[in-house]
């Protein structure tokens, strides 16, 4: 594919991972092991799926960040989502059904009866509710500013003409979710490895508050291998000269202001509120809702379903998991009472969830045995 | 003249009452004999089905059998590529042709939805007789079932098949042996990508085509090297990251895939990005993996690659000593396990 | 014969997940059609300023989200088959 099989080149790996090696070397030298956390869930699943830790130098340990949407979605949420597919038809990304909530997923709920699909694209919802006028039509936004930017979109195509069609709502913000870690003094992270596609949208300006003098640096990068193995190279560098900027390595698509047009969208539909983070709590600023005259198009005041917090499973370390205080195989339940197959935490559900990952494409040591 | 109007009238009326599958159709009364009549006799009722005895009466094989069962609930029902017909068909006949057999003979069982239009019914049986000619099978025997609107989604076919066991294979995955290669007879996933992207209607244009097709003549080009081919499986469901976890399942032998080596064809890829699925995870129909000794290896290929369907054949991974582990060497030089895909990947595929 | 919605795989819908598709076609309303080694799919394109036919878009659950700038990607790409060739020239390997 053009603009794909350029950044998977086996060669050019090799060439940076040997850039990486020296690199790494010389941060050994001044004692730093770097700590890196990759903020967003797809980074997350690449490099899982591409043995990226494989090829890092030991001394680099990356951690996974809260920037999977499943993973920081609230129970509650899940059972306001049960509740509208009572009522009305429920469109989902796929990475949803699976997902906990105080009692239910929402696959259970469909194997009860609930009208619940799947869809690669929330246009399947608008077209189901145009061609269904009667039928009351529920599309589950939950998502990052990559998935905030359609739902705007969403809401301007519904806005005139489709009585029956309104969304659910839990979405939310990289940059709030990213103070709330850097103020936590349990958390130690040496630099952010950047989201490509959330940062196509909110621009890498963004970035600004959370690198310079006394913070660290920030490199976004594309979700192909060599644009993560580049990134990763790019960090190094700036911790090794004792730097720490905003280094934007996806410019090509990626620009400072970000998109625009796409901000102005969001901004006519939705406004910020404090959302609840599922394992984190509550972070102020963090979410964005359907503005108020919008009502008629949120779900939750359509059908008078409210999203309450709901109860999170018991044992659960997916708080933790998400802002890197825990690697998934230190939670007791990880690979244990806790599988894909047998979900007890929604960061094992989706793919692009930290214990997921972990669990399908485990770290091979040396030896071949797990690490 | 009169009379001929009148008639003509009254057979416009029975094609029009005709258009789609009436639940009389399958009463087991005059409409159902109709229907086997119209439709079933014309394609199958030569050999053992002519005469529609309720058993077929099968001439003596001469040597061990290889006997299976497959049913097909694949939605749409023409998706690009192929149909729930054909598919029906290449199910059944490539289990029987990877457990070393030669297929013989085929039952087929239709439940058919009230309503189903009947001119789709004859396009999906046409195309289920001729993959049977093709892959030299004769259908035996059969039974149609009708049930009301909402109870099935249009059509379902079971089909059964009983083969020859040919000689020279002795197949099993406690014959894979460390050093041992890892073939693929042809691109990998179309056949699941192709149901998905028809299933996705926004998904159009050129798009993956299904690669649904018989493997006996991939069976029978390796037949020369038997002794030296260990195992063999059609990647259908769960693809290529099943197959092989449950080939070294339990044995003292692992895999390691070489990604730059798995092959898949560009339109099958790019809609695999698009939606994110991991293609060692997506089904194939028409294609086979096969564990052989090394030095079997090339002419293996060899063979493969001078008939059409085993074209782009080529080895993607060798056995290891490494116990049940499955890895793949990454395009950026690392490597990770390659797991069992969790839960309904891709439902209603086949 | 049983209603049939936009049923699709379950597990996929990866949330930031996208490609680059090159657009083919831009139709008035924010529609337009996209296109990606033998794909071709109708996308969103109601988010990007001034779409033009022949330009790369990043296409993520059916919308575009942002342009690819061919310019850079191009340098991008020298940048690494530079290194590439680095790596397999031993005389330059240091
Ligand atoms: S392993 Fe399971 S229970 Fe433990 S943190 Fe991860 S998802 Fe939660």
């Amino acid at each position: 594919m053009k603009y794909v099989d350029a950044f998977r080149d086996p060669a050019a790996s090799r060439a940076v991972v040997s850039e990486l090696a020296s690199l790494a070397g010389k941060l050994r030298e001044s004692g730093i092991r770097p700590a890196i956390m990759e903020v967003c869930g797809t980074h997350t699943m690449a490099i899982a799926r591409n043995g990226i830790r494989d090829v890092l130098p030991p001394e680099v340990s990356l951690i996974s960040g809260p920037g999977c949407p499943v993973c920081v979605t609230e129970p509650g949420y899940i059972d306001a989502a049960i509740l509208a597919a009572t009522r009305a038809t429920v469109f989902t990304f796929g990475d949803m059904l699976n997902v906990p909530g105080s009692e239910d997923s929402l696959a259970t709920a469909r194997a009860a009866g609930a009208d619940v699909h799947p869809c690669y694209s929330p246009s399947a919802a608008l077209d189901f509710a145009r061609a269904n006028p009667a039928r009351e039509t529920v599309f589950l936004a939950i998502g990052f500013e990559t998935t905030i930017a359609p739902v705007a979109a969403l809401a301007a195509a519904a806005e005139n003409g489709l009585p029956n069609f309104s969304m659910l709502t839990a979405l939310k913000l990289v940059p709030p979710a990213l103070a709330a870690l850097v103020s936590d003094p349990a958390v130690h992270i040496d630099a952010f490895l950047c989201p490509a596609h959330v940062s196509a949208i909110i621009g890498s300006d963004a970035y600004a508050p959370f690198a310079g003098p006394g913070g660290r640096p920030c490199v976004i990068a594309g979700f192909e291998p060599l644009d993560i193995l580049y990134g990763i190279r790019c960090i190094l560098a700036q911790l090794a000269d004792g730097q720490a900027f905003v280094e934007n390595e996806y410019a090509r698509v990626v620009k400072p202001e970000g998109n625009v047009k796409a901000q102005n969208l969001i901004s006519r539909y939705m406004e910020p509120y404090d959302a609840a983070w599922r394992g984190i709590g509550v972070i102020p600023a963090s979410g964005l809702r359907l503005r108020k005259q919008y009502g008629a198009m949120d779900a939750e005041s359509r059908f008078g379903i409210r999203v309450e917090p709901g109860t999170p499973p018991t044992g659960c370390r997916c708080g933790d998991v998400l802002k890197g205080i825990l690697n998934p195989p230190g939670c007791p339940l990880f690979d244990g009472r806790c599988t894909p197959e047998n979900p007890v935490g929604p960061c094992m559900v989706s793919s692009e969830g930290a214990c997921a990952a972990w669990h399908s494409y485990r770290r091979i040591a040396p030896a071949g045995k797990d690490a | 003249m009169a009379l001929v109007q009148a008639h003509c009238a009254r057979r416009e009326g029975r094609l029009k009452e005709h258009g789609q599958i009436l639940l009389a159709h399958g009463g087991g009364g005059r409409m159902s004999r109709s229907l086997i009549e119209a439709e079933i006799a014309p394609r199958f009722g030569k050999g053992p089905l002519k005469g529609f005895p309720d058993a077929a009466s099968l001439p003596d094989p001469d040597g061990p059998l290889v006997f299976t069962t497959d049913s097909f609930v694949v939605q749409p029902l023409e998706f690009p590529g192929g149909d729930i017909g054909k598919l029906a068909v290449h199910g059944t006949v490539n289990d029987i042709c990877v457990c070393g057999g030669k297929p013989l003979w085929l039952s087929v069982g239709l439940i058919l939805e009230e309503g189903l239009n009947i001119s789709l019914l004859r396009r999906i049986l046409d195309s289920l007789a001729a993959a049977a000619d093709e892959c030299g099978v004769t259908v035996v025997t059969g039974d149609t079932k009708v049930v009301a609107r909402g109870q099935c989604d249009g059509l379902y076919i079971n089909t059964s098949g009983i083969g020859r066991a040919l000689p020279g294979f002795s197949l099993g995955p406690e014959m894979i042996r460390p050093g041992d290669a890892v073939l693929a007879s042809g691109p990998l996933g179309d056949h699941g990508m192709a149901v998905l992207c028809a299933r996705e209607a926004v998904l159009s244009g050129t798009g993956p085509m299904s690669d649904t097709g018989p493997v006996h003549r991939l069976v029978a080009a390796a037949a020369d090297m038997a002794g030296a081919v260990r195992f063999m499986r059609d990647p259908t469901r769960g693809g290529v990251a099943a197959v092989v976890n449950e080939a070294v399942h339990g044995t003292p032998c692992g895999v390691a895939l070489d990604e730059q080596n798995i092959p898949v064809s560009p339109a099958t890829r790019s809609a695999a990005e698009l939606l994110g699925l991991d293609i060692l995870h997506v089904a194939s129909e028409g294609r086979i993996l096969l564990f052989c000794a090394p030095e079997a290896c090339d002419p293996i290929l060899t063979a493969w690659k001078a008939i059409p369907e085993g074209r782009n054949a080529c080895r993607m991974g060798t056995v290891t000593a490494d116990a049940g582990s499955v890895l793949l060497n990454t395009l950026a030089g690392g490597r990770r396990l390659v797991d069992m895909p969790q839960g309904e990947l891709l439902p209603r595929i086949c | 014969m049983a209603q049939r919605i936009g049923v699709s795989a379950e597990g996929h819908g990866k949330m930031c997940l996208a490609v680059p598709m090159e657009l083919t076609d831009v139709r008035t309303g924010g529609r337009g059609t996209a296109r990606a080694d033998g794909i071709v799919r109708d996308v969103d394109i109601s988010l990007i300023d001034d779409p033009r036919t022949g330009e790369f878009v990043i296409v993520h659950a059916g919308f575009a989200i942002e342009r690819l700038d061919r310019a850079e990607a191009e340098a991008r790409i020298a940048l690494f088959e530079d290194m590439a060739r680095r790596v397999s020239t031993p005389e330059f390997a240091s």
